[in-house]
């Protein structure tokens, strides 16, 4: 890593990153998670969402407790193999999104390099 | 001419005399014309064949036919007798014959015309005397001598002529290139015959005791093989394995584990990340278009399939009607009796049991009580086998108006009875009796042909009357008839505050029952621990002589059984209380399918130990669990038509400290008569039919505000209802004019989708029950004792595909219509207020208005109504018009 030597006056430290009309500052993405959440959640025969992290340990969930572990830990093991199943044919591919039905519902995962987000939903009425 | 002489031929070749012809301008015939230039036919005289001794049959036999005669006597005889000599005529052939000797042939069978032939040529004499070398003397001679055997000719040796071969045969041949050299090898003629001596002695210890010849390769003679003839044959690769392990002794090993998680500071944290936001930013797109997807159409759907109906109907389509079966009624009894319950045996196939009543009011009851205590009160059971005679008969102090099988028991029955007092059965004892009617029911099929009323059963048994092993107590139990009586499901038990334990001794152990008497009660068969002070009156009482064939099972309950709790159905301030009909509780046994599967549980369980109905102290000491959670309450159904919600659990009064029953939680009085069936349908727990008076009402549990649905009022009254066991939007109920009307739920929801009609009088109960796939019965009982049963065709008990999210998608939608109308309501009371505000603000208006005005108006008012007092006066023609009215006036 680069040492930094103190010569002469430090940059002044920005006080927010994000560049918005209404800027509480560390407020701001916290909401915006929430936001995007709930509007997932909104969505018709959405029967649980949750964020996972790249380990396969929940971050957010509206499930209960045991039923987030255990998809997390499931499914995490899933998009690890199907990653790399695709990654084996083409090295140059990757993939993007995991979908799977099955008879109750279908379970959608959206991976990613450090996290996971795990939709399931009943598609039929 | 004259006979020419021949000689022998053991001479060998001779030479014959020539044959001179008798005159030489004559030519000789020859036989050329027959092939033979050299013979000539000749005739030869006695006196020729003497000179020439050719004689016939003395010098010229068969067997020596010819005879050479020499030339010079050839020539002699011609000179001498010239022209008579036989030979005359071959003259000159004998004289240019070449040799000395001619061959003069005899011949017998004349093939030349001729006795005698003569050969002119040296050849023809050679082949004649050797006939092998020419063929054609051969052919002669073969003429001559028809059976001649074949003649071995020798091969005669021809000079050899070389091809080569020699050479090959000198190649091949093994000469010896070498003069062979011989030795001779013999001992000292001195040693000739002395005595030898043999001894052993090693070859490799002497040197030079052996010469020896080893072999080595010799490269002159290493072959190339440069082709071979193998054969080949694949089979498969067998690998043989063998393992050994070693058993030491075996283990248990367990493994525990948590998950990992993250505690909420660093979810927090987390959340904050502006890798997260991002993340979630970029996902979110592509999840909801996904999520967008789903919403739209469903991909997966196979339309074709779902297009399908069923197929594979059992029967005819078209046939919607119940069919009979078979009915029971008992001929035997004294009075007319009516049916008060029915219940099928939940285990044994085509067993059911009727309690019966006798059919008086109750005035009738008081006048003919006499009469009436005689004659038991009975149960009955009915077999299909037999139609005539019932199986079993339960007795009963009094008339019982509703009985149930315990569901973890069968043989085990409770019955509630008019007097208030609960009867217990135990049929253990006759338990292999009426399984064995199976046995006996069979052989009565194949005797199908005879009518019914021949049909004897196999043994002639009489009836059993079986005396019931307990009774409650008389005061402490209800004080008017049972209406309702149910078993409390096996996974749970209460206790006298009404909360709910969990049940551990897996058998159903508590009753409740609700009776006239406006109260509620919660029985215990097991035996409760005796109060102290009441045990020596106890024990007068149980002196009571039982008889031996009573079963003890229940020893400890009987006359002294007291209920666990009582609920009080009270109307709140009036001292009036809810009289109770049916009752509904939360986990009821109308499922076919799980008592089954619970029965098959405890039949396993009872297998093995005693059968714990007589073994009921031994739960009794275990510290139960409570069950939190659990919904304690439940549906009743009263006299008057009412439908009440109430809880069972007893609170505190917090003045008298008193336990208390709850205030019930809602109360419709939806129906104009008594309520006889509350019942929940056996698809969805929640959903629940209650049936009185001449409606129908659907509930659904949690909703308060009111039915479902209420049919309208029908034309009679209905009598007995029950939910369909296979369709879920299918329900069953009977008329008091003996017609059963089938309600679907699906097809019509105003009125019944059929009705048939059953019987002459009121259907008091109606029972459906499933026994196979294909064979569904429903039990209808009737107010004359009759009991029918009807078969289900296959279109009331197969429900159609989708049939019941179809039905649960209709109470959904009742739901939220009357959610809707709720809402309504409270539009339009706020409507109805704004309305009235606005006429009451209408109102103040009018009255501001000033007194001179009104009292104008008033006045307006009384002049206008006089005018019109005069106009119908005038009409009426009490009053002439204008001259009187004026003289009036001028008065």
């Amino acid at each position: 890593m680069n040492e930094w030597t103190n010569t002469g006056r430090e940059p002044d430290p920005l006080p927010s990153s994000l560049p918005g009309p209404t800027a509480p500052g560390l407020g701001e993405p916290q909401a915006e998670v929430e936001e995007t959440l709930k509007r997932i959640q909104s969505h018709k025969g959405v029967i649980g969402t949750m964020v996972v992290n790249a380990e396969g340990i929940p971050i957010r969930t509206t499930l209960d407790n045991s039923t987030t572990v255990q998809y997390a830990g499931l499914l995490h093991h899933l998009t690890m193999k199907a990653k790399s199943t695709v990654r084996d044919i083409d090295p140059q591919n990757d993939l993007t999104f995991l979908r799977i039905r099955s008879k109750k519902h279908e379970i959608m995962v959206a991976p990613d390099k450090e996290y996971l987000l795990i939709v399931i939903q009943n598609p039929c009425e | 001419m004259a006979p020419k002489q021949k000689k022998k031929t053991s001479r060998g070749k001779k030479r014959l005399k020539p044959v001179l012809a008798a005159s030489e301008d004559m030519e000789p015939v020859n036989m050329e014309s027959m092939g033979h230039p050299e013979i000539y036919p000749l005739v030869l005289t006695t006196k020729t064949q003497e000179i020439f001794n050719c004689r016939i049959d003395e010098d010229v036999t068969d067997e020596q036919p010819y005879k050479l005669i020499n030339k010079e006597d050839i020539f002699e005889d011609l000179r001498n007798r010239a022209a008579v000599s036989d030979f005359h005529p071959v003259k000159k052939i004998v004289q240019e014959y070449p040799g000395n000797e001619l061959l003069l042939v005899y011949d017998k069978d004349f093939k030349y015309g001729l006795n005698f032939y003569l050969i002119a040529t040296e050849e023809g004499k050679e082949n004649y005397l050797n006939p092998p070398e020419v063929p054609e003397e051969q052919e002669e001679y073969k003429e001559h001598i028809p059976e001649d055997v074949y003649i071995y000719k020798p091969p005669v040796s021809k000079p050899w002529v070389s091809l080569g071969s020699e050479k090959e045969i000198e190649e091949e041949s093994v000469t010896e290139s070498t003069k062979q050299i011989t030795y001779m090898i013999s001992r000292k003629r001195s040693e000739f015959g002395a005595p030898i001596k043999f001894s052993d002695q090693n070859a490799s210890s002497v040197k030079d005791a052996y010469i020896e010849c080893t072999a080595y390769p010799d490269k002159n003679f290493t072959l190339k093989q440069l082709e071979k003839d193998v054969g080949m044959q694949v089979i498969p690769q067998i690998k043989d394995i063998s393992t050994q392990t070693k058993w030491t002794y075996p283990k248990n090993a367990t493994t525990q584990y948590y998950p990992r998680e993250f505690s909420e500071e660093e979810k927090e944290t987390l959340k904050q990340s502006k890798p997260l936001v991002d993340f979630l930013n970029n996902a979110s797109i592509s999840v909801e278009i996904a999520l967008q997807q789903n919403e739209i159409m469903n991909t997966f759907i196979d339309d074709w399939k779902y297009l399908a109906e069923e197929e594979g109907t059992f029967g005819d389509k078209t046939d919607t009607h119940l069919k009979e079966y078979q009915s029971f009624t008992d001929l035997h009894s004294p009075t007319e009796k009516m049916i008060t319950c029915v219940s099928w045996h939940p285990t044994i196939y085509g067993l059911i049991a009727v309690s019966v009543a006798v059919r008086l009011s109750f005035e009738d009851r008081v006048h003919f009580s006499g009469k009436l205590l005689l004659q038991p009160s009975l149960i009955l059971f009915w077999s299909f086998s037999d139609p005539i005679h019932p199986q079993l008969m339960l007795e009963s102090p009094d008339d019982i108006f509703c009985f149930k099988f315990c569901p973890s028991d069968p043989n085990i029955i409770a019955g509630g009875c008019i007097n208030g007092q609960i009867v217990m059965w135990d049929i253990t004892a006759h338990a292999d009796r009426i399984e064995n009617i199976k046995a006996g029911g069979s052989r009565s099929k194949r005797a199908t042909l005879k009518p019914m009323f021949l049909l004897e059963p196999e043994s002639n048994k009489e009836a059993m009357y079986i005396r019931h092993c307990a009774v409650s107590s008389i005061e402490n139990g209800h004080k008017k008839v049972i209406t309702d009586i149910h078993w409390l499901s096996d996974t749970f038990e209460i206790n006298r505050m009404g909360s709910v334990f969990e049940n551990r001794s897996g058998i159903c152990c508590q009753l409740v029952t609700c009776s006239a008497d406006c109260t509620i009660c919660f029985w215990d068969i097991r035996p409760q621990k005796p109060l102290t002070p009441q045990t020596t009156e106890k024990k007068k009482e149980e002196s009571i002589e039982i008889p031996f064939d009573v079963p003890s099972t229940f020893l400890h309950l009987d006359l002294s059984w007291k209920p666990l709790t009582k609920v009080r159905l009270s109307k709140g301030e009036t001292s009036l209380d809810h009289c109770p009909t049916k009752i509904s509780l939360n986990e009821d046994h109308l499922l076919c399918k799980t008592q089954d599967k619970m029965l098959a549980q405890s039949k396993t369980e009872k297998a093995e130990e005693m059968n714990p109905y007589h073994n009921l102290e031994s739960g009794m000491a275990n510290l139960l669990k409570p069950i939190d959670d659990f919904c304690t309450k439940f549906f009743v159904g009263t006299e008057e038509g009412e439908v009440i919600y109430t809880d069972w659990k007893m609170e505190k009064d917090p003045e008298t400290g008193r336990l208390m029953s709850k205030k019930p939680v809602s109360h419709h009085t939806i129906h104009d008569g008594t309520v006889h069936t509350i019942q929940r349908s056996p698809f969805y727990n929640d959903i629940i039919l209650t049936v009185g008076g001449w409606n129908v009402a659907i509930w659904k549990e949690g909703v308060m505000t009111g039915p479902l649905l209420q049919s309208c009022c029908a034309p009679k009254r209905y009598t007995s209802g029950h939910w369909s066991l296979t369709r879920p939007g299918v329900f069953y109920i009977g008329r008091e004019d003996g017609y059963i009307d089938i309600w679907d739920l699906l097809e019509k929801t105003h009125e019944p989708a059929q009705s048939q009609n059953i019987c002459i009088t009121m259907i008091t109960y109606i029972k459906p029950w499933i026994f196979s796939s294909k064979q569904q019965f429903i039990a209808t009982a009737d107010y004359y004792g009759t009991l029918h049963i009807l078969e289900i065709p296959w279109t009331l008990s197969r429900p159609s595909t989708n049939e019941m999210a179809s039905v649960n998608h209709y109470f959904e939608r009742e739901v939220k219509h009357l959610e809707y109308v709720e809402q309504r309501k409270k539009i339009r009371e706020q409507e109805k207020k704004e309305m009235e505000l606005e006429m009451a603000k209408k109102k103040v208006k009018t009255y501001q208005k000033s007194k001179e005005q009104m009292q104008a108006e008033l006045k307006m008012d009384y002049e206008s109504y006089l005018e019109l007092e005069k106009t119908v006066l005038i009409n009426l023609g009490l009053i002439k018009v204008t001259e009187k009215g004026s003289y009036m006036e001028v008065m």
